[in-house]
């Protein structure tokens, strides 16, 4: 049953890939959905008939497929698990992937890439769902590279434009910087458990000691190595550089792949591996620390981009953080809630910005837009509840999640004394920093003065053209929209605090994920957690500030939408220029000139320049051979192994 | 058929001689068709691959020693005692099949390119084949050397006669360079069959049975004799891998050879390096081995890097494939010196899996070499547009070469670096972590030529009109490609035909006092555990290095 949840959209993409070319748009959406939809359907019956019924404490179930690599004590297996972490991940992954399909098809109509971004994105969720449910390490590298080309090939999708195929060689390289520190956590796994199986590693981890504040055992080792790989896929601090640039691909690939799922990998990987984590108060803390600072500085950046895919990329970044740093404070169960509740309303909005995007001719320019809510009143309506449900206000999805991360660090027992409260003071200055910047895009976007009539509209070579009348998406764009605006609002139900409810509501997500997540267990504690009751406390005062923060932003922008942001915002720290001139740029010269042109053809090849100056004299009296017919070749062949065996058997006696 | 069963690797071996032969008689007879030349070397060619597949099926992957012997007296005449002595391992196996399917797709990819000289071009071509079957069936240590040294003169030709502009100077590059190593390695054959015939009477190149009395301390060598001898070997082996910084002559001979030298050259002749390595240095010289085990890590480690930074700026495509080989052989070789199991399985599984993939880059520019006449990136772009199957086919052909998971790329190296994690040699964290950089590097320097090829608008005109792959390129990139894939999915198929030879290497390093250094906390066991599980099943049973009990002496 896994094995087939898996495969299908490989089908998908197969036949697609190999016949595609010759079909219409009908039958290759009809096929990319169908695949995906028939994943999407077993994953809820393999949910809800196969994992749930099982013993709370015990649900896990292995399915077998067969040996891929095995030497010596190595061996990586295909084999599948689901427990509850990857169920809850296939279940969104399949839904929302599912419903972007269906966007896909009409996003994309009439594009000259028509199969091959069906091909491409089928192949994405094969991937995806092999990552998710593998039952080893490896597999789950081969999953989270394989993810990775997919996202390389559909951001290059339009690679006839030069930004396009730049910024997909610079995910797929930054990305492999990541990979490199994951795949060397890997062997270090191995070679300190002489397993990679999950579920044997975790239980020899299980009885490793914690390794304390600042000390480099084994498991912080590890942990650090494998956060590296999560720092690529999932864009944090110093390797997020690359996700913005992705917002070059079509709009429904930046929804499902650079919002939904496949950069939340790195949480997955990061909640997955909890056991080693909570053994290790390093990683924890540099997790945290990372997740806490990625979470301000990318919302401070979108508070100073123009382009509305751009904004909702930094936006994304931001939203991990919370996710790393909720993981850094030892509640991966907040943050996988929050990678749940945000791959709803992040598709959303990042759906809501593709329908209007196609609705002015591909311009992505929030300068040239306004005043749409008018002309799209679907789109505008689900995108208000996704900026709401972002923002965090009571009762959406994002208002649970993110209230569950920021008293889960304010009270953390692993981070050290005093972190948690100054990572709870950042993530709350994140929060209104997120409302000050979607309620920017919103005002931007869809209110005031109707900007578009008179920018050079359609200039990012849309494919229409003529002058623009805005119109609503069709059905196969709103649908999708509906879908998950009604899923960014009831989401967040899933993980209720028992302190709202007092206790008369149970936090199911809470509940459900407890046995696959390692939590915190005595001893390892280096301050008293907080009671419960002063949850609702925190989470009125956060959200009476970004009520605040919504309701001032609203009427700054409403005023003065065109407000020019500081220019260190605009130019997002000018941390691109820095890398390619500490990085980029001299690796190219010193390759070219220092080892090309003089180690390789100078130093090298010079020692052997007096043989090659002799050789070549040689070569002048030797060509008069070559023009010779065929015998004196073969003869040539005799010869030279005639005189090789004369000279041997001389040299013998 | 009776002799074709009995004899088949002789078969194998020659049949390619007796296309060559066939051409000759040809011409003999006044035949002037040049294409029906080609389908004559064509299907030579097809059908010694054919005659290869038996091997697979016949190979018993659990026997330890050689497979398919063949053994007659040969020379005896001087006192020598050569004989023909052929057979194969888990080791060789699969180095014929690569050779067989390569040369078929070489003949393929000159069909059009070489407009003169034809015959010739084809009977080198088959010649060329003999020979390196020759040197990976050879289990005579003469007959070994023979065919190491038959297999220059047509590979010499090929880059001197079909080349391009600077082809002399990089055919005599070529040579200077392999004759130099191979001197050496004759002067070490020589001396080892004196050795060998002071210690125990017996005059004899076998090298299996040289082999075993080393192993068995039948034969003592000093340790400076056997430093000596080691060295011998290893600079002829290393000059052909070839190893940093005795690369030098490869982007030459690359760039001037004919596509169909490219291929064979990179896709099977620097297998012939690496291949020495494994078949005499290790377990012939352990102990020289595991004491120069430090340096030649440091040197493979190099090239990885420094291949792979100057393939990166590499304004021409040939070069620029050529300069990755040296990156990717150094896995090999770093695999071959690391001494454990997953090393060595990963070492073997490089050269299969870069033969493939390096071979296929290679006719791959070979195709738009024929349609522009030049191999400069910048002379291309946008090619996706004009070329979108043959993108395609190059795409999944780069990606095994930078280890995408799934593609073949991927196992040899991961595991040479698990290997080496593990491995008992000194600074082994620091040089896993050090090769592992190749990892990001490749992926830079082949995206960045992938992005200027093929993608981005279509800057020369020329490149507009390009048409796709015809049918027979497609008949030739698609072994490669087809293969690529099936090495990546399945890798064990393959792998555990190697696993009695890699087994026995490993033991044989494991026995050496030299390689165990004061290990630390988590890498305390060694990795050459006695259990080794088999598909699924385990086996206990002591297997010894030498196998050669049933056809020996």
């Amino acid at each position: 049953m896994l094995k087939l949840i898996v495969f299908s959209p490989l089908v998908g993409a197969a036949l697609i890939g190999l016949g595609g070319r010759r079909w219409s748009e009908r039958i290759i959406g009809t096929v990319g959905c169908a695949t995906v939809g028939l994943s999407t359907v077993l994953a809820f019956y393999v949910f809800f008939a196969r994992l749930l019924p099982l013993d709370p404490e015990h649900r896990l179930i292995f399915e077998p497929f067969y040996n891929w690599i095995a030497s010596g004590r190595l061996h990586a297996d295909f084999g599948f698990q689901l427990d509850p972490l990857s169920g809850v991940y296939i279940l969104f992954v399949t839904f929302v992937g599912f419903w972007i399909h269906v966007f896909g098809v009409g996003y994309m109509h009439g594009d000259s890439g028509y199969y091959r971004f069906f091909a491409y994105m089928n192949l994405f969720m094969f991937m995806m769902l092999l990552l998710v449910l593998a039952d080893n390490f490896l597999l789950m590298f081969v999953g989270w590279e394989g993810v990775g080309l997919c996202s390389y090939l559909l951001i290059g999708h339009y690679f006839t434009r030069q930004y396009a195929a730049d910024a997909a060689k610079k995910a797929f390289i930054v990305n492999r910087i990541g990979d490199f520190g994951f795949a060397l956590g890997i062997i270090f796994i191995f070679a300190t458990f002489h397993t990679i199986r999950f579920a044997e590693v975790m239980a020899r981890a299980a009885h490793m000691p914690t390794e304390a504040l600042w000390t480099m055992g084994t498991l912080t080792a590890i942990c650090l190595l494998l956060f590296v790989g999560a720092t690529g896929k999932s864009a944090q601090i110093p390797l997020y550089v690359w996700l913005p640039d992705a917002m070059a691909g079509p709009t429904p690939v930046s929804a499902l792949i650079h919002a939904a799922t496949m950069v939340t990998a790195g949480v997955y990987m990061v909640a997955r591996t909890s056991q080693m984590y909570t053994r290790s108060l390093t990683a924890l803390f540099i997790v945290a620390l990372v997740g806490g600072l990625t979470a301000f500085f990318a919302a401070t950046i979108a508070l100073g981009q123009d382009n509305i895919k751009k904004v909702l990329a930094y936006s994304t970044i931001s939203q991990l953080g919370y996710m790393f740093m909720a993981c850094g404070a030892g509640a991966f169960i907040a943050g996988i809630f929050h990678v749940v509740t945000h791959a709803f309303f992040k598709a959303l909005l990042f759906l809501g910005a593709g329908s209007v995007i196609i609705a002015l001719h591909h311009n992505e320019d929030m300068r040239q837009m306004g005043g749409l809510k008018k002309y799209m009143p679907i789109t505008y309506k689900t995108f208000i509840i996704a900026w709401l449900a972002i923002a965090g206000v009571f009762p959406l999805a994002g208002f649970f999640s993110k209230d569950e991360i920021l008293w889960r660090t304010a009270n953390s027992a692993v981070l050290p004394p005093g972190w948690g409260r100054a990572l709870w003071l950042l993530g709350v200055i994140t929060a209104i920093l997120t409302a000050i910047y979607m309620t920017r895009l919103v005002v931007m976007t869809f209110h005031g003065e109707e900007r578009f009539r008179h920018g050079e509209a359609g200039s990012a070579a849309g494919h229409h053209g003529g002058p623009l009348s805005p119109q609503e998406s069709p059905r196969t764009m709103t649908i999708p929209l509906i879908v998950l605006a009604v899923l960014s609002v009831v989401g967040g139900w899933l993980g209720i605090p028992e302190g709202f409810s007092a206790g008369t509501l149970p936090n199911w997500i809470e509940h459900f994920l407890h046995p696959a997540i390692a939590t915190v267990s005595e001893g390892q504690t280096t301050m008293e957690p907080a009671s419960q009751g002063s949850e609702i406390g925190l989470a009125l005062g956060t959200l009476l500030l970004v009520v605040a923060a919504l309701v001032w932003a609203y009427r700054f922008y409403q005023r003065q939408p065109l407000w020019q942001p500081p220019s260190v915002l605009v130019h997002k720290y000018w941390v691109d220029e820095a890398y390619d001139r500490l990085f980029v740029r001299p690796i190219r010269a010193i390759s070219t000139v220092l080892l090309w042109q003089v180690f390789d053809v100078r130093i090298i090849d010079g020692a052997v320049n007096g043989t090659a100056a002799l050789v070549r004299a040689g070569g002048r009296a030797l060509r008069h051979i070559q023009t010779g017919a065929v015998r004196s070749y073969v003869v040539m062949i005799f010869l030279g192994a005639l005189i090789v065996i004369t000279y041997f058997m001389l040299a013998g006696r | 058929m009776e002799f074709v069963i009995h004899h088949l690797l002789t078969v194998i071996v020659f049949t390619p001689t007796v296309g060559a032969v066939i051409l000759l008689l040809h011409r003999l007879f006044g035949g002037k068709s040049e294409a029906l030349m080609r389908w004559i070397a064509l299907w030579v060619a097809v059908i010694t691959f054919i005659l290869s597949l038996p091997l697979i099926a016949g190979f018993d992957r659990l026997h330890p020693g050689m497979q398919f012997v063949e053994r007659v007296p040969w020379i005896r005449s001087f006192g020598l005692n050569v004989d023909y002595y052929l057979g194969i391992d888990g080791l060789s196996l699969w180095l014929i099949i690569l050779t067989t399917v390569l040369t078929v797709v070489s003949i393929l990819s000159g069909w059009r390119a070489i407009e003169h000289h034809v015959r010739e071009f084809l009977i080198f071509m088959l010649l060329l084949e003999t020979g390196v079957l020759g040197v990976f069936v050879s289990l005579d240590m003469f007959l070994f050397y023979l065919f190491w040294e038959i297999m220059l003169v047509p590979m010499y030709f090929l880059i001197g006669v079909w080349g391009a502009e600077r082809r002399i100077y990089a055919a005599i590059k070529f040579i200077i360079y392999t004759m130099a190593g191979s001197v050496l390695m004759l002067v070490a054959i020589i001396s080892l069959y004196y050795l060998h015939e002071q210690a125990t009477g017996q005059p004899t190149f076998d090298l299996v049975r040289i082999t075993e009395n080393l192993k068995t301390g039948v034969l003592q060598l000093d340790p400076r004799v056997e430093f000596w001898l080691f060295l011998g070997f290893a600079l002829a082996f290393f000059v052909k891998v070839p190893l940093f910084p005795l690369h030098t002559w490869l982007p030459d001979a690359h760039v001037e050879a004919p596509t169909a030298g490219s291929v064979m050259l990179a896709g099977v002749l620097l297998k012939m390096g690496t291949y020495g390595l494994l078949r005499f240095n290790l377990p012939m010289f352990p102990h020289a081995a595991a004491e120069l085990t430090m340096p030649i890590c440091v040197l493979a480690i190099i090239g990885i890097i420094y291949g792979a930074l100057v393939a990166m700026v590499q304004p021409d495509l040939k070069k620029l494939v050529a300069y990755s080989s040296v990156s990717h052989m150094g896995f090999v070789v770093l695999g071959t010196f690391a001494h454990t199991e997953q090393a060595l399985h990963g070492a073997i599984f490089q050269m299969l899996s870069h033969g493939l993939a390096t071979g296929g880059l290679f006719l791959a520019v070979g195709v738009i070499y024929e349609r522009r006449h030049t191999r400069l990136i910048a002379e291309f772009g946008g090619l996706g547009q004009s070329m979108p199957v043959y993108t395609g086919m190059v795409g999944i052909l780069a990606l095994a070469s930078i280890g995408l998971p799934l593609l073949s790329g991927f196992v040899g190296e991961f595991l040479v670096l698990v290997g080496t994690f593990t491995s008992p040699i000194e600074h082994a964290h620091a040089f896993t972590v050090l090769a592992a950089t190749g990892m990001i590097l490749s992926a830079a320097y082949i995206l960045w030529m992938f992005q200027r090829v093929f993608f981005g608008e279509i800057k020369h005109p020329e490149n507009a009109a390009l048409p796709d792959v015809n049918g027979r390129e497609k008949a030739m990139l698609l072994p490669a490609v087809a293969l690529v894939i099936v090495l990546g999915v399945v890798p064990n198929w393959f792998m555990r035909k190697m696993d009695m030879t890699v087994l026995a290497l490993e033991r044989r390093m494991a026995g050496v006092a030299e390689l165990h250094q004061p290990r630390r906390d988590f890498s305390n066991q060694r990795v050459s555990a006695s259990t080794t599980i088999v598909n699924g099943q385990s086996e206990t049973e002591e297997v010894t290095a030498d196998g050669n009990r049933r056809l020996g002496n």
